[in-house]
């Protein structure tokens, strides 16, 4: 029921536009709601957004009851990008994952700050930034949170050399 | 005569909780503006048994990294190892023979009580009571010698393989298994009439620190620490995995959302892993405890898998975006404490600072599984 109303929901921020269901997750591919095999992916939903669309999505979910999962970044270096990915779920006997990915330029990584939405995105936020080096724009105090505090290296990157 | 110290009225000042402080139970350092006594504001700062395991992640294969597993939480390590395994299992569609699982059930819910007694001594200890930590750590010590029999650790278990198990159980760990459960709730009735009653524990907790169920949502908070705030969430129910579903057992939720709700929902759990347990070694099938058609080098195909597991914290999470290597291309922690430790903050403002000690006790950190 949540399942559908959700998908949607975010749907309709793509103006119809369907991508192909077969799409393999990981793989490059164009903005839009997937419903995944939950069996095999562990996830129902599957949507990638526009960075600008990024509040739009996240405030669907926040309205949806979800809660937040985690966000974590994938350096895509062989195709020049950088994806955030962000994990929502409900507390809720029908269960309901939503996997929310946006992809930007690799040189420059700025994403808006979901903190305003979810107090709790601003950890996540900065550990991203320290692992990736993605700037969330609006995030109230951007600093290393697991790294030294003086770090200005970005280790999860795939060029890092340590 | 000297001049009576005076201080201005509004006049606040920093206090550094930590990294070495017997309160966090681990290097966690807090700053605090105090207003005398009263928290005015906090910020938590982390990272200082920060390793990185998620770059380990990539550059390891997933069978070389089934230790770092069980180097996040050294409370409650199987259930970590079970997260792993379970979603490898999952992306690389490997089918685990009936035995296996209910031998990880069975040893996971064992661990899940010697995490909840520790916890429980501790937090105890916390609040001024010495000897409940000796009682719990004699029980737990039991759990610890049956685990070291079968898995041959005694915290840090590297026990489950993908497609079933290292080892088989004897008849002398079902044996210990089944003489502990009568043992535990022995145990359990002895610590209520020694603890829970206890009118300066129950002072100390009772509307004390309340975490709402909106503020849980808003940062993601997991296990029991939701569960103290009415929020009837178990990934074991909502969303079943292994062998659960077989088994007959309750999530104890209370919607006091104190410090002492987190606690009742500690001790209540410790009941109902027993429960499971106790049903497990009833149904435990004959059979084989490793699949066949175990590939030897571990690919997973491409794409993005997702497995959550109810571990003593709360609802762990494992992400692995694979591009068909035989290591991951990117491998996420999610980690409960992480979430439950992220609300303190926002939670402790205006709290006497002995009240937010004693919340921090009751969202059960444990540090490395924080920083990972």
């Amino acid at each position: 029921m949540i399942l559908e109303t959700t998908q949607q929901a975010l749907q309709a921020l793509f103006a119809g536009a369907v991508p192909a269901n077969e799409a393999e997750a990981g793989a490059p591919r164009d903005n839009g709601v997937i419903l995944r095999d939950y069996q095999k992916h562990g996830y129902h939903l599957d949507a990638q957004v526009a960075a600008n669309q990024l509040l739009a999505a996240v405030t669907i979910l926040d309205q949806g009851g979800f809660f937040i999962e985690s966000i974590t970044g994938v350096d895509w270096i062989k195709e020049n990008q950088m994806e955030v990915i962000y994990d929502f779920s409900r507390y809720d006997f029908d269960p309901c994952r939503v996997v929310i990915r946006t992809r930007v330029p690799r040189d420059t990584p700025v994403v808006p700050t979901i903190s305003t939405i979810y107090a709790g995105a601003n950890w996540h936020e900065r550990e991203t930034h320290d692992f990736f080096g993605i700037k969330f724009e609006g995030h109230p105090h951007l600093v290393p949170l697991l790294l030294p505090e003086d770090a200005d290296f970005h280790p999860l990157l795939k060029d890092f050399k340590a | 005569m000297s001049a009576p110290i005076q201080l201005r009225p509004d006049e606040t000042f920093l206090l550094n909780v930590g990294p070495q402080h017997p309160a966090t139970h681990g290097v966690l350092r807090v700053k605090m503006q105090m207003d005398g006594e009263y928290i005015v504001k906090a910020e938590t700062v982390l990272g200082y048994v920060h390793r990185m395991h998620e770059k380990m992640g990539e550059n390891r294969t997933y069978a070389q990294y089934l230790p770092n597993l069980s180097r996040l939480d050294y409370l409650g390590a199987l259930g970590y190892t079970h997260g792993h395994v379970l979603a490898i299992e999952r992306a690389a569609g490997i089918e685990v023979p009936e035995r296996a699982e209910y031998i990880r059930a069975i040893t996971v819910e064992l661990n899940r009580v010697a995490s909840h007694l520790f916890w429980f001594g501790a937090f105890v200890m916390d609040l001024g009571g010495f000897s409940p930590l000796m009682y719990a750590i004699q029980d737990r010590e039991h759990i610890l010698d049956m685990l070291e029999a079968v898995t041959g650790a005694r915290l840090t278990y590297c026990y489950y393989r993908f497609g079933g198990l290292y080892n088989d159980v004897d008849d002398d760990f079902i044996e210990a298994a089944k003489r502990f459960i009568p043992r535990m709730r022995k145990s359990l009735k002895k610590y209520d009439a020694l603890v829970t009653g206890n009118i300066i524990f129950q002072k100390r907790l009772e509307d004390i620190a309340p975490v709402s169920a909106e503020m849980c949502r808003k940062y993601g908070a997991t296990g029991p620490v939701a569960r103290g705030s009415g929020i009837n969430f178990d990934v074991r129910k909502n969303e079943p995995y292994s062998v659960y579903p077989e088994f007959d057992f309750e999530v104890p939720v209370y919607h006091e959302c104190d410090s002492m709700a987190r606690y009742k929902v500690r001790m209540d759990e410790m009941e109902q892993s027993l429960r499971i347990i106790e049903q497990g070694l009833e149904k435990l099938p004959g059979g084989p405890i490793m699949t066949e058609k175990k590939p030897k080098n571990i690919k997973l195909p491409v794409g993005d898998f997702y497995q959550a597991v109810e571990t003593a914290r709360g609802s762990f999470g494992i992400r692995i975006v694979s591009d068909g290597d035989k290591n991951a291309y990117r491998l996420k922690l999610r980690s409960p404490t992480y979430s439950n430790m992220h609300l303190f903050d926002e939670a402790c403002e205006g709290m006497l600072i002995m009240d937010a000690l004693a919340f921090m006790g009751s969202l059960d950190l444990v540090i490395p599984e924080m920083d990972r």
